[in-house]
Formats: structure tokens, C-alpha cells, sequence
């Protein structure tokens, strides 16, 4: 049977997934093999389908001998830690626990389907021992993904959004789509994002700064079914506030930006706000540390604006931009360009590097090279930005997702305010991923998250549908 | 890489080229894909030689147009495979030699098709007209038969004559690519060794399978959906069309230096070598032009597809004649047959320098600067 000629409307569904993301893909796979009749919808057209995966390009797992993908071992005593750190403890320990237990099966699952890695030891960023990466990146892995699912009979439907989840005390009866038709399906798995792409939303947690925020991630991420849920009695997890935000590029998309509009320079110059001072300590740790710190840094400043300045030398030293960096010989007109004040700019630069210590820095290395006595100190690579030409990156918080989402539990069932699991509801990805990183961020672990809840739920949907799910 | 010692010239195709590639810079995520994403990162700025050099690493295979979480509709309207098809054609242009010769690859597709038309209807039509018909028309059996119908110092002589200018045409461009790209022999260890690595990596195509590890899915096609038959298609192309030289060559050896005339029997080895690489081009061609056609058109710049089309039929004609000549060669019908073939076999030498054939050329002087910038340890 052709699946587009299939009338979603008037079919009940084993399960019904909501969102084609890497959660939702692992779901309805999981679904699907165990002998469920399974509906995806997406609210975004097919080429920019599957929310903020799309945009991802590794997932972080645990291993405890080198793999085809991974080098060296990453245990789970380490791992956890890691996340303990980022996190500052706001987790849930036996969720997250589990998580990245199961976290060790993903890659050779994926594999499995169709996915495939770049060998480990490849690739620019030195995180082959904790991280796989996706050959191609997160859209070559969803295009896999997908055309497996579309061999086991899953029907996609794109450009579809749900507009509203029919709960009663619970129990999902069925959803209702933008254009007011109704599905039903005897299970029902949540997979449809954050809220990252509703700036109102964002609004209550950020003030007006909300609206000078890019969002880097996919802008079909508005929470539609996420508010839904919790305006039905669904227990939430996690602060408004809390989400992804770096520091990119001022002049990316307001959506959809991405891994490019990154600017890796900050360790490299000084970062200066909208009155030309400087305002955190560009050197405190190696950026892939730090670069998670600085959306909010800049959130902070006024009209949430600043600006990298690095010289000649500065600019060789970090991975290119996007964008051609502003640039020009004096750092008078540099200020001129950047609309910042040229005799303030002039005095920050000045008074930095003559609080340099002498050269050189090894940025392979803390080398701890501080300057001292300015408020703030930069605390390490500090070297005088003196060569002409200077360049400038004008930074602005970036948000790729948001971490506030709905309560699980162990078998990805989503929790009632009381804490009872619904019936027939499931959770997976980054709708639910506040239950495991309540803060901070570590380099591919919603991709972990996604993809170990995205097949507990699919399993559990089936397990209580009593199909065999084959594992 | 050396300096550069020919200035290109900038164009839209460089330009969208250089724009994609900034953007591309600032992502990596397909560096796994094949030589060109790697080249790529070695550059912060992107001249024409550098697009150049870029364009000629590229096989088209559509993987990293799939991947692109820039592909249209984001605004960032990234289609790294058409951008760098239509840089490619571009620079066949630039490197062409002799100089005028480098508008031919403007309209690459109509001019070869209205060369080689002209070129067989020359080797017909002098054929009918110099060979009385009763020769022409006749059977001849035994050695020497194709030589009573053209003498062998003619039937060779054409070619060897255009084959001096072919050499030196193909030469002086490579020449051009070489020196405008900077390249740089680096000795004769390192140098040989990249030379031995872009050998290799051209015998296997090993940049063409979506993984720059050596076994990758393949192209990816309409639907995203990956196939490893362009690679194969191509393998029996080029392999097809080197039993085809080795064939001529033996028939060469055979001629001058054992002193026996074609035709051969069926399984001596000039006609048995020849047969296989004719069979394997056509199906190698037929195949490639089945591939271009399903290729996914999100990819596929029509620019090019004219010169691609013309050059794969060509080789197409060269090898199916052969082989009919080959089944007709008894009757009455092998002047005919002879002169058709010779008709394509002498367009092809002809257009050589000015036709896709130029890719391979390209193609492996951009494989010996990869490997000579990412030395394996």
C-alpha cells in the first residue's frame, strides 16, 4: 500500500509518534519492529524535518574498550562525574544513571539501522574518545534513520503539526492537528521538542532580552505540545530559564543558525560590551569548556551585544566563522565599524595589553598566562592585541534548545502532577531531557538522552501492547 | 602547495564556490565524506585556484547535499555538488590549451556532438566517394582485409597524426591546472609516494562512496537514498577503456613487430581484450548515463549535463561500433561498419583535449596535491 494515500485521520494507531527526531525515530523503530502500526508526524516540511537533529553531529557514550567509533574507554564512573559537574548535581540520579548505562548499546543499535560513523580518531574536535561521530552529520543520520523506519512500515506525515493533546486525567485520547482533524492511537510518544523557537515563551524566564536572543536551533521547536501537556496536569521538570545558550555570531539567522554562526575566538582577544569594557575573563578555562557559559554572559550585558576583538596574530589561532570578521588596520576604525566608542575601545586595549605578561602563549596548553591588574583579569593565552589588522565578531546569545520539559520515569511513561505514570503517554529527547541535565551542558549528550529514551519508549508502548519487541 | 604562477580569473561559479565553502569551513560536519571536505580545512581563503583545485577533488556524488543542514530552503542555500560541478566545467575552460580552445567548454555539449557528426560524416563520405563500391561493398576475409578497403598507413597515420597535438594539448593543460593551482613537486620520495597514492585512490574511486574511509554507501540519490552503481558504472568505463588501449596496443605490437595484419581470430588476444573492454564500456557508459539521469535534480547543474552526456555517448559510439564491426566484419557490410567506427574512433582522438576527457586529467593532479597536503602516517 502506497503510505501517502493512507488517511491518517481515519486509522488508529498502535502508536503515534510526535516528532521525527532522533527520540522519535528510535521510538517508532523500536515500535515498529516489535509489530506496531506506527504514525510519525512533523510539524516542519520534509527537508527540515526531525526538530534540532538536524542540526547535531555526535552522541556522547559510555565504553569501556575502543570501539570501531570511539577510542580509548569512557566509564561510566567518568561519565557520570562529567555530569554531576555541568549539571551541578541538578539530575536524577537513577534515571541518569540508567541512561548512560544504556547509552553503550546506541552506536552499534544505530549502526544496526543504517547509520553510519566516521572512524574514531577522525574528524577537528579531540572528542573521539567520549563522543561518536555521525558520518555526514545529525541530518545524514535522520535521512538513515528515516529510510529504515519507511522499510518497517512506519508512515510519515510532514508539515504537520499538532496543535493540541487530548488528555483526560492522563490518558491521551488522541491529538488534535492544525487543521483541526483528529488521530487517534492507542499509544501516544511525545518526541517534539523544546520551546527554543517561542521567544515569548522564552520571554518568561529572560525578560524582554528574550527578543534580542537568536535561536540557533530549529524553528519548528515553539512547545506547542509540550504547553499542551503541561497545561493538562503533566508534573514539569526544570526552570524556564535554563536552556543551551553560547555566544554566536550577531549577524546569523534569527533561526536555524546552527554549529556555524559559532565563534570560537574569545579565548583569543578580549570581549568587550556595548561600551567598549571588557566584562568576564575570556581565558578561564579551554573554550569548549567555556563556550557554553558565554550566551548567558552576553544575555547579561546591555542589548545582550558584544564584541570579540583579536588582532592578526589572535584571528590564525581558533577555526574560521561564518561570517568574514569586521575588520580594519587601526582599532580607531575597527570602533568606527563596530559602533563602539573608538577612544574607550582605544583605553580597554591599551590598559589590556600592558597588563600582558610577556609572550609567548601556548594555547595547547592553561598556559597561565594572566594579566594583572585588571578588573576582570584574563587568566590565561593573555597576549597584546597590537597587530594590525584588527578584527571584531559582534556576539549575541545563541539558544539551541531549552531544558525545561515533562516528568518520566524508568520506562519513559510521562508522570502526572501527583507523580503517577499516565496510562498510554511517553516521552522522549529533548522534551524530557531537564530529568537528566537540569543545567549546563556536556558535548552530545541529548543525542544520548534521545535516543536511549526514544527506544524505552517505543519498547514500553509495545511491551504494553503486548507485541515482542525483539530485545 | 608553491606559488601560484598563473593568475585565474574570478566568476559567479568561484564566487558561489567561495561562499559555500566559508560557510562549510565553519560546520565540518561532512569531512568525513571524501578529499574535498579535508582540502577544504586546510584553507581560510578561497581563490580560483583554491576553488579550482576544490572542484576537481569533487565526484558529484550528492552525500554532502543530503547531509546539509544548509541545503535550500534555509537561507543559507548551501548545494556544495552543483556549486562545484559548474566550477569544475569552468575551470576545464581555464586550463584549456591551446588558449581560444578554452570557449569550447562553453557550449561543450553542442560542439562536440557537431564535431563528431562532421568527423564521421567527413570519414563516410570520403570513404564512399575515394573507395570504388565494389570494395567498399565487398566481402574480404583473411589478414589485411580491413587494409583493401583503407590502406593501414592512413587508417594509422590519421590518428598518430592527431595524437602528436592531443599529447602536447593535454600536456600544456595540465601544465596550466598545475601551475595555476600551485602545485609543487615535492621531491622524488614524498612526490612519488602522493603520485602512488592518487593512483590508487583513482583505480578504486575511493573518494567516491560517500566516506572518505574507502567503503562508503555510494552516491546518494533522489530520496537520499545511497547506491554504489555510479562507482561500478564508472569502474567498467575506465577499465573497459583501458583493455581498449592495451587491445590497440597489442594490435600495434602485432603489426610491426610479428608482422601479422588484422583481423585477428576472436580469441587472439588484440580482438579477445578488445572485446571484453568494449562490452565493459558499454555497459559502463549506458550505465553512467542511466545514473546522470536519475540523479537527484536538486544536484544536478544543467550547465554541465550537456558536455557530460555528449562525452559519455561518444565513448558509447567508439566501443558499440567496434563491436558491430566486429559481428560484421565477413559480410558486405564491413566497409560500412569500418568506416563508422573509424569515423567516432577519429572524432574521439579529435576532441579529446576539449571534452570531459580533460576530468581525469584534473581530477588526478588535484589527488597527487591532496595527497602530498595530507600525508599519511
Amino acid at each position: 500500500m502506497y503510505t501517502d494515500q493512507i488517511n491518517i485521520a481515519e486509522t488508529h494507531w498502535d502508536v503515534l509518534v510526535i516528532g521525527a527526531g532522533n527520540a522519535g525515530l528510535c521510538a517508532a523503530i523500536t515500535a515498529a519492529e516489535a509489530g506496531c502500526s506506527v504514525l510519525v508526524l512533523d510539524s516542519a516540511p520534509r527537508d527540515m524535518r526531525g526538530g534540532n537533529t538536524r542540526h547535531t553531529r555526535n552522541l556522547r557514550a559510555q565504553h569501556d574498550a575502543p570501539t570501531d567509533v570511539l577510542t580509548e574507554s569512557y566509564s561510566l564512573d567518568e561519565y557520570y562525574d562529567d555530569l554531576l559537574r555541568v549539571t551541578k548535581g541538578v539530575t536524577n540520579e537513577s534515571l541518569a544513571k540508567m541512561t548512560l548505562e544504556k547509552s553503550a548499546e546506541l552506536t552499534g543499535w544505530l549502526g544496526a539501522r543504517g547509520v553510519r560513523f566516521q572512524p574514531a580518531l577522525t574528524g577537528t574536535l579531540n572528542l573521539g574518545r567520549t563522543n561518536a561521530f555521525f558520518l555526514g552529520g545529525g541530518r545524514a543520520m535522520l535521512n538513515s534513520l528515516c529510510r529504515h523506519a519507511e522499510g518497517l512500515g512506519v508512515v510519515f506525515r510532514y508539515d504537520t503539526e499538532v496543535s493540541a493533546m487530548n488528555l483526560d486525567d492522563g490518558f491521551c485520547e488522541g491529538v488534535t492537528l492544525g487543521d483541526n482533524t483528529e488521530v487517534t492511537a492507542t499509544k501516544v510518544i511525545a518526541t517534539a521538542g523544546g520551546f527554543e523557537a517561542n521567544l515569548d515563551w522564552l520571554a518568561e524566564g529572560w525578560g524582554d532580552a528574550a527578543q534580542n536572543f537568536l535561536v540557533r536551533g530549529t524553528p519548528y521547536n515553539k512547545g506547542v505540545v509540550l504547553r499542551s501537556l503541561l497545561d493538562q496536569g503533566i508534573k514539569p521538570v526544570g526552570d524556564v530559564d535554563q536552556c543551551h545558550a553560547v555566544a554566536i555570531d550577531a549577524r546569523a539567522p534569527k533561526y536555524d543558525g546552527g554549529i556555524s554562526s559559532r565563534i570560537d575566538g574569545v579565548p583569543f582577544g578580549v570581549v568587550v560590551n556595548k561600551h567598549a569594557k571588557r566584562f568576564y575573563d575570556e581565558g578561564e578555562d579551554f573554550w569548549p569548556k567555556r563556550y557554553a557559559i558565554w550566551g548567558r554572559l552576553v544575555a547579561a550585558q546591555p542589548d545582550q551585544i558584544g564584541y570579540v576583538i583579536v588582532d592578526k596574530i589572535g584571528a590564525g589561532r581558533f577555526m574560521p566563522s561564518v561570517f568574514t570578521p569586521i575588520s580594519d588596520d587601526t582599532l580607531e576604525g575597527l570602533a568606527g565599524l563596530l559602533d563602539l566608542d573608538p577612544q574607550t575601545l582605544g583605553q580597554t586595549v591599551d590598559e589590556f595589553n600592558a597588563a600582558c605578561p610577556p609572550a609567548p602563549i601556548d594555547q595547547s596548553i592553561l598556559d597561565g598566562k594572566a594579566t594583572s591588574g585588571l578588573n576582570p583579569e584574563k587568566t590565561n593565552w593573555a597576549a597584546p592585541i597590537a597587530v594590525p589588522p584588527f578584527y571584531g565578531f559582534p556576539l549575541r546569545p545563541g539558544i539551541t534548545f531549552t531544558y525545561m520539559g515533562v516528568a518520566v520515569n524508568d520506562k519513559a511513561q510521562i508522570l502526572m502532577a501527583d507523580g503517577t505514570p499516565s496510562p498510554n503517554l511517553f516521552a522522549a529527547g529533548e522534551i524530557m531531557a531537564g530529568n537528566i541535565l537540569g543545567q549546563g551542558y556536556l558535548a552530545g549528550i541529548g543525542m544520548t538522552i534521545g535516543g536511549v529514551f526514544g527506544r524505552l519508549a517505543g519498547g514500553s508502548a509495545a511491551r504494553m501492547l503486548n507485541k515482542g519487541t525483539g530485545e | 602547495m608553491g606559488p601560484n604562477l598563473i593568475e585565474l580569473a574570478t566568476s559567479p561559479a568561484h564566487e558561489e564556490t567561495a561562499r559555500l565553502m566559508q560557510i562549510c569551513n565553519a560546520c565540518r560536519y561532512c569531512e568525513g565524506f571524501c578529499a574535498v571536505f579535508p582540502a577544504m580545512e586546510l584553507r581560510r581563503v578561497f581563490e580560483p585556484a583554491d576553488t579550482a583545485y576544490l572542484a576537481n577533488l569533487c565526484h558529484h556524488c550528492g552525500a554532502c547535499y543530503h547531509a546539509c543542514q544548509y541545503a535550500p530552503p534555509h537561507e543559507f542555500g548551501v548545494n556544495v555538488p552543483q556549486a562545484l560541478a559548474e566550477r569544475r566545467l569552468e575551470s576545464y575552460g581555464q586550463f584549456a590549451w591551446p588558449r581560444p580552445m578554452a570557449k569550447v567548454f562553453d557550449h561543450n555539449g553542442l560542439i562536440v556532438s557537431m564535431a563528431v557528426t562532421a568527423v564521421l560524416a567527413l570519414a563516410v563520405g570520403l570513404m564512399l566517394l575515394l573507395i570504388s563500391p565494389t570494395l567498399f561493398w565487398g566481402v574480404h576475409l583473411g589478414e589485411g582485409a580491413f587494409y583493401q578497403i583503407m590502406p593501414h598507413v592512413v587508417m594509422a597515420g590519421i590518428p598518430l597524426a592527431i595524437t602528436g597535438f592531443v599529447v602536447v594539448a593535454l600536456v600544456m593543460s595540465w601544465r596550466r591546472y598545475w601551475r595555476a593551482t600551485g602545485g609543487k613537486w615535492t621531491g622524488w620520495r614524498t612526490g612519488w609516494q602522493s603520485v602512488r597514492e592518487a593512483m590508487a585512490a583513482s583505480a578504486s574511486m575511493r573518494y567516491l562512496g560517500g566516506n572518505n574511509s574507502g567503503d562508503g554507501d555510494g552516491c546518494s540519490g533522489a530520496d537520499e537514498r545511497p547506491s554504489r552503481l555510479r562507482r561500478y558504472y564508472h569502474h567498467f568505463t575506465f577499465y573497459g577503456f583501458m583493455l581498449c588501449f592495451v587491445s590497440t596496443s597489442l594490435g600495434t605490437l602485432y603489426h610491426y613487430l610479428l608482422g601479422r595484419e588484422a583481423p585477428y581470430g576472436y580469441f587472439e588476444p588484440p580482438v579477445l581484450i578488445g572485446t571484453i573492454g568494449g562490452v565493459m564500456l558499454c555497459i559502463g557508459t549506458a550505465g553512467l548515463w542511466h545514473e546522470k539521469r536519475k540523479m537527484d535534480k536538486a544536484t544536478k547543474s544543467l550547465k554541465t549535463l550537456g558536455m557530460d552526456y555528449a562525452f559519455i555517448w561518444l565513448l558509447f559510439w567508439v566501443s558499440a561500433t567496434g563491436l558491430i564491426l566486429l559481428a560484421v566484419r565477413h559480410t558486405g557490410y564491413m566497409g560500412l561498419t569500418l568506416a563508422v567506427h573509424l569515423g567516432f574512433v577519429y572524432a574521439f582522438f579529435l576532441v579529446l583535449p576539449f571534452s570531459k576527457f580533460v576530468h581525469g586529467l584534473y581530477r588526478f593532479a588535484a589527488l597527487i596535491a591532496y595527497a602530498s597536503e595530507h600525508p599519511r602516517s
